[in-house]
């Protein structure tokens, strides 16, 4: 990153201190005739991690995929409301997507690394974005597949293709390839649920230790997984936002009947 | 419960199974039996001689060198044309336009020229690229012909190639702040590359074998040089195959060495397919994509 790059970005950092880092507000989501988002109002402050939790097709991905603008690959959609990032709407005309999704990162469900090299794969984000420096994208890659809890594992394979990794190394090398391009949030979109119980613990141990340089949401089945990682729980149920609070509030003494029932396993 | 029900099934299925491979061993033999007649014919005329010398006595005698070479170099601008434009279409049809009836239309219309018949491709060539645009009978204006006969398979494989790309690697780029076509040229092309090239492999057998589209604008009846430039005419082994079986000077003297000819059109094409298998696989290997 140049200077000026950096310049810019931390006096963005001041002059948006105390406001949301992620805002969303009355938003409404239509896929043709189908009202999958209704008047979602939201508040994410950062460095925290935000579980959206609700049944399937509840709107929780859908919700999730606003903020990288991943929605606008889908025919037939119409969006209403604001969704503000630093406090500014990253639907506006003078955002550019490909620069929006630089600062908004994201790991998909399943692991969907690059048939590349493990090197390649980190670095993809970077050479995309037009930087060439060797050195550079080398200490990139380096960190960021530390910063991912996986350097030990590939460092003396990183020429190798990362089809030949584990699942759960697949997916903490997604979140490597996320990382390298520096954003300020990440999206992660029930990034476990493929993985065994084990890579599972280790990519959950990575979000809480992410958590001091990024702003998290994370869409997740798993009631034990939201409980464990995030600050703030929201319950989406049938295209409405019912409920969010901070975590514990949720699963110990949540407000609406229906978030009581959800989390208790009566319907999902 | 009856017995003789379950035995009559199970001889059902056996009927069933070896009509079914059969038949599939019947196309093999078709295959197999052209080859070997193609072979037995033709391949003790095939020679160090036959293969770079020039025809003599009226064809009857020599080699088939210059036919070869014109071929080859038909194959070679059929290709350098239809290929790029083919793939890119190909990319445009998949990845930039959406489902709906213009996609349709235009898959329609790619159809359509798959079935023109050949000689209508020629005549079109000859009207087009020999008069109107003034090539004359050239390397360029047969080329350009075969490479429109080439052009629908390209673009069908091509765009079957990329629709069988996974779109969580496409998701996987945009969401990394890749633009739409970096996403096309840094992955999911390289990843449907090896389909693509299968593509590539077809129109090539198909474009060496083709006569009609090079008889009225490229193909020589007999000219014993080598071209030297895309502008010159030059003799081609489908072309000179048919000239010596039906027109030449005496197709009773030359009959062996029609034979020789069809050996070595398909010698070429199956060489030309095992490169390009090589290279399929080698392109597979290095994007395995699991």
């Amino acid at each position: 990153m140049r200077f000026v790059d950096i310049l810019a970005k931390s006096t963005k950092q001041i002059k948006h201190h105390n406001m949301f880092k992620i805002e969303s507000k009355d938003v409404h989501l239509h896929y043709g005739a189908f009202h999958a988002l209704k008047g979602i109002n939201m508040s994410i402050e950062k460095n925290t991690v935000t579980a959206l939790i609700g049944p399937s097709g509840c709107g929780k991905s859908t919700f999730l995929r606003l903020f990288n603008r991943m929605n606008d690959l889908i025919d037939d959609i119409k969006i209403e409301g604001q969704c503000l990032l630093d406090g500014k709407d990253i639907y506006s005309k003078d955002v550019k997507i490909d620069d929006l999704r630089k600062r908004v990162g994201m790991v998909f469900q399943k692991p969907n690394p690059f048939p590349k090299t493990i090197f390649e794969n980190v670095a993809y984000g970077l050479r995309v974005n037009g930087i060439t420096h060797k050195s550079f994208i080398e200490e990139r890659v380096e960190r960021s597949l530390k910063q991912a809890a996986l350097w030990d594992e590939v460092k003396d394979k990183l020429k190798k293709s990362a089809m030949a990794l584990s699942g759960g190394q697949q997916q903490r090398l997604c979140i490597a390839r996320a990382l390298a391009i520096e954003p300020s949030v990440l999206l992660m979109d029930e990034p476990a649920s493929a993985l065994d119980p084990i890579s599972t613990a280790k990519i959950e141990e990575l979000i809480y230790e992410l958590k001091s340089d990024f702003t998290i949401i994370i869409v997740t089945h798993n009631m034990q997984q939201a409980g464990r990682i995030s600050d703030t729980t929201a319950f989406f149920y049938l295209g409405e936002l019912v409920e969010i609070d901070s975590t514990k509030k949720i699963f110990t003494n949540p407000n609406d009947t229906r978030t009581q029932n959800y989390i208790t396993g009566r319907f999902g | 419960m009856e017995k003789p029900d379950i035995s009559r099934k199970r001889l059902a299925e056996a009927i069933a199974f070896w009509i079914f491979r059969l038949l599939s061993l019947g196309v093999m033999g078709i295959l197999f039996s052209i080859l070997g007649f193609i072979l037995y014919k033709g391949i003790h005329v095939v020679n160090w001689d036959f293969i770079t010398k020039m025809p003599e006595d009226g064809m009857t005698k020599g080699g088939i060198y210059p036919a070869i070479i014109g071929t080859l170099c038909l194959i070679a601008g059929s290709m350098i044309f239809a290929f790029p434009i083919g793939v890119m279409s190909g990319i445009y049809i998949n990845e930039y336009t959406k489902d709906s009836w213009y996609r349709r239309f235009v898959q329609l219309m790619t159809a359509n020229l798959a079935g023109i018949p050949s000689i209508v491709f020629g005549l079109f060539g000859m009207s087009l690229f020999v008069n109107k645009l003034g090539f004359g009978d050239s390397i360029i204006a047969g080329s350009l012909t075969l490479g429109l006969l080439a052009l629908p398979v390209i673009i069908r494989t091509t765009e079957e190639a990329l629709k069988s790309v996974d779109d969580s690697y496409r998701h996987a780029s945009l969401a990394l702040g890749a633009t739409k076509l970096q996403t096309i040229s840094r992955v999911t092309l390289p990843v449907a590359l090896p389909n693509i090239i299968t593509g590539f492999i077809l129109s090539i057998g198909r474009v060496s074998g083709e006569t009609a589209p090079i008889l009225f604008t490229v193909a020589a009846y007999f000219l014993p040089k080598l071209p030297t430039s895309i502008h010159d005419q030059v003799m081609a082994l489908p072309y000179h195959l048919y000239v010596i079986s039906t027109s030449g000077t005496n197709i009773n003297e030359s009959r062996g060495m029609a034979y020789g000819t069809a050996v070595v059109l398909i010698l070429i094409v199956l060489i030309l397919n095992l490169i390009a298998n090589a290279v399929r696989r080698y392109l597979g290997k290095k994007y395995k994509t699991n």
